[in-house]
């Protein structure tokens, strides 16, 4: 069984123009920083290489490449097949008030393209996504027209990942930053797919309208689940608002409690509304699972004592270095219920 | 004529006033405390040229107005009583960056042309945006500030000035903080919720206690225990995941919820949440009265939120998930007093 033990790591590559907000947002995702803190410390918090744990055993590299230009000159020289071989994503940040973007010198998207070119020479089957950031410095009413305009500009510079190329408009005042890195997270997370099957069971045993599937020290989503009537739910944003709000709370929790916010911050959240139920409790050492339920004392008792039952099986999944007969052995477990996985 | 019973006159809503010179910061407060704005949006703020009015209708209703900077209120044609008649509070707010030798000086003519025709106005001065100050020199420059209001006014033959000093930033709580003793100051009930609250946190064995507007963050009382910033912190940001959650959770589902929501009928009448075991701590947040208002929030939706009176409690007792329906009575107990003490109009 230690097979399964086994962690995974995946090199991901931060690349982007010096000040650009790399380790900003990097800071917030995976350190316990929030927006103004940030702030306050300006450019001066500026680590290198860093390892993160997401889900327990899934280890990401984080390179966070200076982007001043002496350094970028190496990355693609001298230091190239070192940096760009096994990469499982790059993600490239783009200030959204730099001059040098457009007009006749491009040197943004130049410098992208050379890094985008060394990337399919080493890692062609990379995941590449695109931050659009400080999108804040932008006006609302402009944002979307932007975002657009430089999407288009960024693929055509993104070679043969152009198709492949996500790009967000981010900023680390408000949830977009969630909803980018969850994404980015995502594409790294193997067998998704099963994860996805012991959801919808837990859904169904729950009478769920939505269920969703948290990180614990991020609070990214992993994943979710969410039924008919849930679909009408209007908040199309409405996972990375909960992202970003919890990780606030999860801030000040840990403020109030003296107490290192890598360990649990808390069992349970639940709230009793006339139009909901809601559940947010802990579902495994590296997880939390919020569960949305009709209005009614009786729900939310019969679906804490099914989320407790569910623990158990859940637990498994917490790792994620599953060697190749582990992924058959679990997805039988699911009754041939696994969803096309995404 | 302003006496404390008055201010909870049917058609006397008390008010407060947020003045200061230009770009000082008013806007940016009411935006921020009144219309969630978030903090940075605020640079996007044009300089104000009009009173603006922002009504605050919790469980009593307040206005708040930002008055631009650049009117000259001591001009004797200007028809201050209809600005200064009724007013409960002033904030006073002064750029903590930028040099204050001039907001000091307005400030102290304002509050001695005013003393003598409107002698029962509260002062506070927000010092403000000291998010941008290191520590050592935001408590300097709050010294500083205050000692030389205190003599300017003494040198004036103005001994004890009624009035409150506060370091403020939008970044953060300080400013809900601040807010939230400016606003005690026009309750006059505000002794009797005080015993009220201490009275249901030793029943039910909450360390602290809370009586929050949910909309705004501001706190309309707590239990006479010291204050504590962490946790009203706390508290807020508990009020922002329900907010939040409110939000996106509570859509109207028409036909479907009627059907599949046979327990409508006995579903609880009032928000209620509660957050177990943060390192032994418990949270417990209750709504006091609902009525759902129709407000106008965030990229401008109309929508529905519950926008009133909630008790927040923090409690370290052990066994609180056990002892909860002795909570839940006292809770019944502490809303019907409530409402005796505090007749909705
Ligand atoms: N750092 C910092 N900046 C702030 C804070 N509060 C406001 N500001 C900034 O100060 C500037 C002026 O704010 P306004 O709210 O428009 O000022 P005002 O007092 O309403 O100005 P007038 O309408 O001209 O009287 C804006 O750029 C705000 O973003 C704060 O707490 N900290
Ligand atoms: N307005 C705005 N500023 C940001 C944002 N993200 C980062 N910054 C600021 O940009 C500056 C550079 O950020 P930093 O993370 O050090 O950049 P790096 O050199 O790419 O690591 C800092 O002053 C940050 O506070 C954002 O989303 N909006
Ligand atoms: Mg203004």
């Amino acid at each position: 069984m230690n097979s399964l033990k086994k962690p995974q790591k995946k090199k991901v590559l931060l690349m982007g123009k010096s000040g650009s907000g790399k380790s900003s947002m990097r800071s917030i995702i995976f350190s316990n920083y929030v927006a103004k803190d940030v702030r306050r410390l300006g450019a001066t918090i500026d680590v290198e290489h860093s390892t993160v744990k997401f889900l327990g055993s899934l280890i990401l590299n984080l390179w966070d490449c200076g982007g001043q230009d002496a350094f970028t000159e190496t990355y693609l020289t001298s230091q190239k097949s070192q940096t760009f071989s096994d990469v499982g994503v790059l993600i490239y940040v783009f200030d959204v008030e730099s001059r040098s973007f457009e007009g006749s010198n491009p040197r943004d998207l130049l410098t992208y393209t050379a890094v985008i070119s060394a990337l399919a020479e080493y890692s062609p089957s990379a995941h590449v996504f695109a931050l659009v950031h400080k999108i804040d410095l932008v006006q609302n009413v402009f944002r979307d027209s932007v975002i657009q305009d430089r999407t288009l500009a960024i693929q055509e510079y993104s070679g043969v990942f152009s198709k492949k190329l996500k790009v967000y408009g981010t900023t680390i005042w408000d949830q977009s930053l969630y909803k980018a890195w969850g994404d980015i997270v995502k594409s790294l997370v193997p067998n998704l797919h099963i994860i996805d099957g012991y959801l919808h069971d837990l859904a169904e045993e729950t009478s769920a309208e939505e269920i969703i599937l948290f990180e614990r020290a991020t609070f990214l989503t992993v994943t979710n689940v969410t039924s008919e009537l849930g679909e009408r739910n209007p908040y199309s944003d409405r996972q990375e608002r909960l992202s970003n709000v919890i990780k606030t709370f999860k801030h000040s929790l840990s403020k109030y409690t003296h107490s290192s916010t890598a360990s649990h911050p808390f069992s349970e959240i639940a709230i009793k509304a006339p139009r909901f139920n809601l559940i947010l409790a802990r579902l495994t050492n590296n997880t939390y699972v919020l569960v949305i339920l009709p209005p009614g004392d009786l729900e939310i008792e019969l679906s804490r004592f099914n989320i407790m039952a569910a623990k158990d099986r859940f637990v498994e999944l917490d790792i994620m270095g599953w060697a190749a007969g582990d992924t058959e052995r679990l997805e039988g477990k699911l009754n041939g219920r696994i969803k096309d996985g995404r | 004529d302003l006496e404390p019973g008055n201010l909870l006159h049917a058609d006397h809503k008390p008010r407060l006033l947020l003045m200061g010179l230009k770009r000082s910061g008013k806007s940016s407060i009411s935006n921020v405390v009144f219309r969630k704005m978030a903090p940075h949006e605020t640079l996007f703020l044009e300089t104000t040229t009009t009173i603006r009015k922002e009504a605050m209708h919790s469980f009593m209703d307040f206005q708040v107005w930002d008055l631009p900077g650049q009117i000259d209120y001591l001009d004797p044609d200007f028809d201050a009583e209809s600005i200064f008649g009724g007013v409960g509070a002033m904030i006073w707010v002064l750029d903590a960056i930028d040099n204050y030798m001039e907001p000091v000086s307005r400030l102290t003519e304002t509050i001695l042309h005013l003393q003598h025709s409107y002698p029962d106005i509260k002062y506070s001065v927000f010092i403000h945006k000291v998010d941008s100050l290191t520590e050592d020199f935001r408590d300097d420059t709050m010294r500083d500030v205050r000692q030389r209001i205190t003599d300017d006014l003494y040198d004036a033959g103005l001994e004890n000035p009624p009035i409150t000093y506060y370091g403020t930033s939008i970044y953060d709580h300080s400013i809900f903080e601040a807010f939230s003793k400016v606003m005690q100051g026009l309750v006059p009930q505000l002794p009797t919720f005080e015993a009220l609250l201490n009275t249901v946190s030793a029943n039910c064995r909450f360390e602290k206690a809370y009586l929050f507007d949910v909309y705004s963050k501001v706190y309309i009382a707590s239990d006479t225990t010291p204050v504590d910033m962490k946790a009203y912190e706390l508290c807020a940001d508990l009020i922002d995941i329900i907010v939040d959650m409110s939000e996106v959770y509570g859509w109207d589902r028409g036909q479907d919820q009627q059907e599949t929501d046979r327990s409508q009928a006995v579903a609880a009448p009032s928000a209620e949440s509660f957050v177990s075991n943060i390192k032994g701590y418990h949270l417990y947040l209750k709504e006091i009265n609902r009525s759902a208002l129709r407000a106008q929030v965030r990229q401008g939706f109309r929508l529905t939120i519950y926008r009133n009176l909630s008790f927040i409690g923090i409690s370290k007792y052990s066994d609180f998930e056990i002892s909860k329906v002795l909570v839940d009575q006292n809770m019944q107990a502490f809303q019907d007093t409530l409402l005796k003490v505090f007749p909705r109009g």
